[in-house]
């Protein structure tokens, strides 16, 4: 039991490392393996996830048609180097 | 130098995502568009200094981000970083993930969908003090790797990391008072 309890903690500790993909192979494969047998860290991982996708697509822009012209003739008119 | 061709064709097509991020820093549309511009010309003018091969939206996000704090962050109050509450781990996990059972069949993300409004998230985000809002950003919606944005921001590692755990707290927190103020949850003051 204090071993399981040990292991959730230290998952959880590593949960955005894990979706950031900033782990090491070795320990993305030992967290894989917890969230296999542990349904409550599988959950949050999920949760999270699942937050940090929305808030991704959630927060995108389209410049208009009018910035772009108006970014390519301020270029243009720089002196070419 | 600065071949217009080549960095047209290369830095053109990333207006979109400098452009909401612009927005996110700026919080209006006229000084994004600015912003934006701004950072395009002096991408432009330091163009010959860019090295090919190398990360070139990163590079562009490292003028964008310099342009912000020099020039617009000055006109700007916000609350400092010091400001910014500690919040509890998994904050909205501990909130509102038992909502699975009660819509049984419905995906996490048709949840959220209900829960919280484009314009929320964006406001969620905007109400974050610059540095842990810019850290973010940079990782949340660019996708970038924390080296990235170290580079980006020119700070190390272990501080991209910190602005990272408190700033997605604190934007959860905010996204969380939405919910509460849209009646889609209860207040659970005191748990």
């Amino acid at each position: 039991m204090a071993a399981e309890q040990h292991d959730c903690t230290e998952t959880l500790h590593e949960l955005y490392h894990f979706l950031d993909g900033e782990c090491t192979d070795a320990k993305r494969s030992q967290i894989r393996e917890h969230l296999e047998g542990c349904p409550p860290c599988f959950e949050a991982f999920d949760f999270e996830a699942e937050i940090k996708a929305y808030i991704s697509s959630n927060c995108r822009e389209k410049a208009t048609d009018d910035l772009r012209a108006r970014i390519a003739d301020a270029i243009g008119h720089e002196p070419s180097s | 130098m600065a071949d217009q061709a080549t960095f047209s064709e290369q830095a053109m097509p990333l207006m979109d995502s400098l452009y909401g991020a612009a927005m996110r820093m700026t919080r209006n549309k006229a000084d994004a568009e600015d912003l934006v511009q701004e950072t395009y010309l002096k991408a432009y003018r330091g163009f010959g200094g860019f090295e090919q091969g190398t990360n070139l939206k990163a590079w562009l996000y490292r003028i964008l981000t310099n342009t912000y704090i020099n020039i617009y962050r000055k006109k700007q109050r916000r609350p400092d970083e010091t400001d910014l509450a500690e919040v509890e781990d998994l904050y909205l996990y501990r909130r509102l993930g038992g909502l699975e059972a009660a819509t049984a069949g419905r995906s996490a993300e048709e949840e959220l969908l209900d829960l919280f409004a484009e314009s929320e998230v964006k406001e969620a985000m905007e109400s974050l003090p610059d540095n842990f809002r810019i850290a973010v950003l940079l990782a949340d919606v660019e996708g970038f790797a924390y080296k990235e944005i170290a580079e980006i921001l020119d700070i190390p590692i272990g501080t991209v990391m910190s602005r990272l755990h408190r700033g997605r707290k604190a934007l959860q927190k905010e996204l969380y008072e939405f919910a509460v103020a849209r009646g889609l949850t209860t207040a659970d003051v005191g748990s």
